[in-house]
């Protein structure tokens, strides 16, 4: 496959996670603010943002931070990258870039999400509907790629962009509150943060079936990072960046697949208890750093190679 | 229940004849029409127009915002052509088509058509679009222009006449595609009631077409775009991923020891048959525009090996060239030996003193072109200028003569279209697209575009032109050999309009 093209693609899919992601980040925010507010309120809405890395940018524009310009700030912002506006324009220009390599249902889908969200830009929804139909196009797209598109090169790259993004995004909302030991769950505030968590990465009804009805830091832990089942957990996302990373075609991207796989490694064969001993905050940032590589590995052995 | 609006005086339509009735090849699509309400007819259009933008079948405008996309307007109502027509048309197209391929190797070498003193040395030597670098090198299979589109149009005395060639990148056979595409979905019914020629495999012709333009064994074909911000950018990749092949950008390509490579995942690709979009003056910065970005720099002298294949080759536009077309009729009779079964329309060259003068005079009722200009841009239509841009326009020619040529003011045919007024009368041309590799391949129709502005004859989309499906009709029982036998015998006889071919170039 062209280079270009396995790039395009490849970002293509990651704009469309992250749109989805900063969507799930939103929902969160907003089951939080309306529960009576126990920390400072700003402090809570201000995790999106900490998390998307924006907080300079949000700051350098507005003199205070209320819910409604979080949203704004998130959703509809044209200029900075975590904005979900953002994030459908740039992968709507990836993929008229490579139109020619995804198939017509998969253009339509994704050409007519834009025309659709530059129709009701003029008038924005309410947050939780917004977040409801940035979700479901993400899924009509993924529902789209996954029933038209060849199990080829194009194929291999979504998926690649697809889980890179979402495994860096877990794992960054996963960084948002302390989880170590002693850190247990004292307040109901924190019971509601943790559902919420797992609802936003659509964990919560696999945390019921393997942990019953107890919630704690660990078992939340245990269940984004280490076990295989959550679609959204870090261990799923290595499982699907090895598989696409095996499956493209060529003698390529050897550096990014070792990466890959002794990540991977880690997270099968690890404890939630070793991760904690070392804290866990140590474990998720030398995590996301070694996400950074691997897309680094990646760029460096299959788009700009020659 | 849908009204047909007469036709305008002294014009032809394709539709209805002198006494409004329909005729033969409109008969059954007529009846169907009179069942339909015209407001059926519109809702039919929001739906198709937000289909087309859905699919994001659009295309951009020269010097506005580069993202700025439109649609370009469709109609509904087909462009019909009977069967016995087509034959005779596509019976001429590869006559064309084979001479000015003929004609095209022939200057590159042995130019025995300037020796015999047909076509003069210097409008072919001097010409802006004559490559000399192409002197000498020999194509596979002595085909130049592999993807050709010859614009026609239909007179008021029934006969269809070439407007010009285009050898170079003619476009828009993915609007024939999607056209039609979009009128089975929308009228399923008048497909069962109609046998129409199938159009849809195009893009496989063209595969097969520039696969024979290489004697190597399965090639690696691309295509070759600008990039997506150029106009046809929907087409370029459109045609891509109907043949299967790679859309590629100049940055995507690089020369290492005269052959040409794509930079791929699984490392470098060679590249043996380029289907380039883009002009001879882009393709490679180390030959032509040294601020070419879009080109590859080196790919001319891999050309000239022999290591790629160009489609169409560098050095086709003298062929199209305005100055160039009046003697397209000498070509068939130099090359082929036989006499031309499409008619030229009579053309004035300003750069002989006889025709300037009589321009000159008569430049009211006449067209006047850029011998390169395209587009609808650059021209002067006589009869719908003002006094002003007259003397303006005659200030301008008086500057460079050689760079203009005149035609009378053709009344290109009408065909009923849905408009604010109703189905009426607007003026179309015809671009059928014709491939050449080891056999010619046309595929039956083409391109239809319209003027939707009331009398307008500009029927380009950068200038508010729309398209139309064009239905050739398959051949029936009814319409038998003598019918066929007629048309050509209508179409080949003496014009009386004086508009016959003439190359006072």
């Amino acid at each position: 496959m062209l280079s270009r093209t396995a790039s395009d693609l490849f970002w293509l899919s990651r704009y469309l996670e992250r749109a989805e992601n900063t969507a799930r980040m939103l929902e969160i925010s907003h089951s939080m603010a309306m529960m009576p507010s126990g920390r400072s309120a700003e402090q809570e809405l201000a995790a999106p943002l900490r998390v998307t890395g924006t907080e300079a940018e949000f700051w350098s524009e507005h003199a205070q931070l209320n819910f409604a310009q979080l949203y704004q700030f998130l959703a509809w912002h044209s200029n900075h990258q975590a904005s979900i506006f953002y994030c459908f324009q740039h992968a709507r220009e990836n993929a008229h870039a490579v139109r020619g390599r995804i198939t017509a249902e998969m253009w339509e889908t994704i050409n007519s999400t834009w025309i659709e969200l530059n129709r009701i830009r003029a008038r924005p929804p309410e947050l939780k509907a917004f977040c409801d139909w940035v979700k479901e196009r993400s899924n009509l797209w993924r529902g789209t790629a996954y029933g038209t598109l060849a199990r080829g090169d194009a194929f291999h790259f979504l998926r690649l962009g697809t889980f890179l993004e979402r495994a860096d995004n877990t794992a960054r909302l996963l960084g948002v509150k302390q989880m170590d030991p002693g850190d247990e769950i004292n307040s109901l505030r924190d019971y509601y943060h943790w559902t919420s968590l797992l609802q936003a990465l659509g964990a919560l009804e696999t945390h019921q079936d393997v942990y019953g009805g107890y919630v704690d830091a660990s078992t939340v832990a245990e269940m984004l990072i280490l076990r295989a089942e959550a679609p959204r957990s870090l261990r799923a996302c290595l499982n699907e960046i090895n598989t696409a990373l095996s499956q493209i075609s060529g003698p390529q991207g050897r550096r990014a697949k070792g990466t890959a796989r002794v990540l991977l490694a880690e997270l099968e064969f690890c404890s939630i208890e070793e991760l904690q001993q070392d804290s866990l905050k140590s474990f998720l940032d030398r995590f996301l750093q070694t996400i950074y590589t691997i897309g680094d590995e990646i760029r460096l052995g299959y788009f700009e190679a020659l | 229940m849908s009204a047909v609006l007469p036709p305008f005086p002294g014009i032809f339509d394709e539709m209805l004849d002198g006494s409004n009735m329909p005729r033969a090849a409109y008969q059954s699509y007529h009846d169907w029409l009179a069942h339909i309400a015209e407001q059926e007819l519109r809702s039919k259009r929001q739906e198709a127009e937000l289909l087309f933008q859905r699919g994001g079948i659009t295309f951009s405008v020269y010097g506005e915002n580069s993202e700025t996309e439109r649609l370009i307007p469709f109609d509904f109502v087909p462009r019909i052509i009977a069967n016995s027509e087509w034959v005779v048309l596509e019976k001429g197209l590869r006559q064309r088509v084979s001479a000015l391929n003929a004609f095209l190797k022939d200057i590159y070498h042995e130019q025995a058509i300037i020796q015999a003193g047909i076509i003069p040395a210097e409008s072919v030597l001097r010409n802006e679009q004559y490559q000399v670098v192409m002197q000498g090198v020999s194509l596979f299979g002595d085909i130049y222009a592999h993807i050709a589109g010859i614009d026609l149009i239909r007179h008021s005395d029934g006969n269809y006449y070439v407007l010009e060639d285009n050898l170079r990148v003619p476009s828009g056979v993915s609007y024939m595609l999607e056209n039609r595409k979009m009128m089975m979905r929308l009228f399923p019914e008048l497909f069962s009631r109609h046998r129409i020629e199938p159009v849809e495999h195009y893009p496989n012709s063209l595969l097969k077409t520039l696969r024979e333009a290489t004697p190597v064994d399965d090639p690696m074909v691309v295509v070759l775009t600008p990039g997506r911000y150029n106009s046809a950018y929907f087409e370029h990749a459109f045609l891509a991923r109907e043949m299967g092949v790679a859309l590629v950008e100049g940055q995507d390509l690089f020369v290492k020891n005269e052959k040409l490579y794509m930079r791929s995942t699984t490392g470098q690709r060679q590249v043996d048959v380029i289907y380039r979009r883009m002009d001879d003056a882009f393709l490679d910065p180390l030959a032509f525009r040294q601020d070419s970005m879009l080109g590859v720099p080196g790919l001319l002298s891999v050309y000239r090996a022999g290591n790629v294949v160009l489609s169409n080759a560098v050095g086709t536009g003298v062929a199209d060239d305005k100055s160039m077309y009046p003697h397209v009729p000498d070509m068939i009779r130099f090359y082929l030996n036989e006499e031309p079964i499409l008619h030229n329309v009579k053309t004035w060259c300003l750069r002989n003193a006889e025709d300037f003068a009589y321009v000159y005079e008569h430049i009211a009722e006449l067209v006047v072109k850029e011998v390169h200009g395209a587009g609808g841009y650059g021209m002067l239509v006589g009869p719908a200028a003002s006094k002003k841009e007259i003397e303006v326009f005659k200030k301008i020619i008086l500057q460079n003569p050689a760079n203009y040529i005149a035609q009378p003011t053709l009344s290109l045919s009408t065909c009923p279209t849905l408009v604010e007024e109703g189905i009426a009368p607007r003026h179309i041309d015809l671009r059928p697209f014709v491939l050449s590799g080891k056999e010619i391949r046309i595929v039956p129709g083409g391109l239809t575009r319209v003027a939707l502005k009331k009398g307008s004859l500009v029927v380009n989309s950068s200038q508010g032109g729309g398209t139309k499906d064009t239905w050739v009709l398959a051949r029936n029982l009814v319409e038998n050999k003598n019918l066929i036998n007629k048309a050509e015998n209508m179409l080949t006889e003496e014009v009386t309009i004086d508009q016959r071919d003439s190359s006072s170039c």
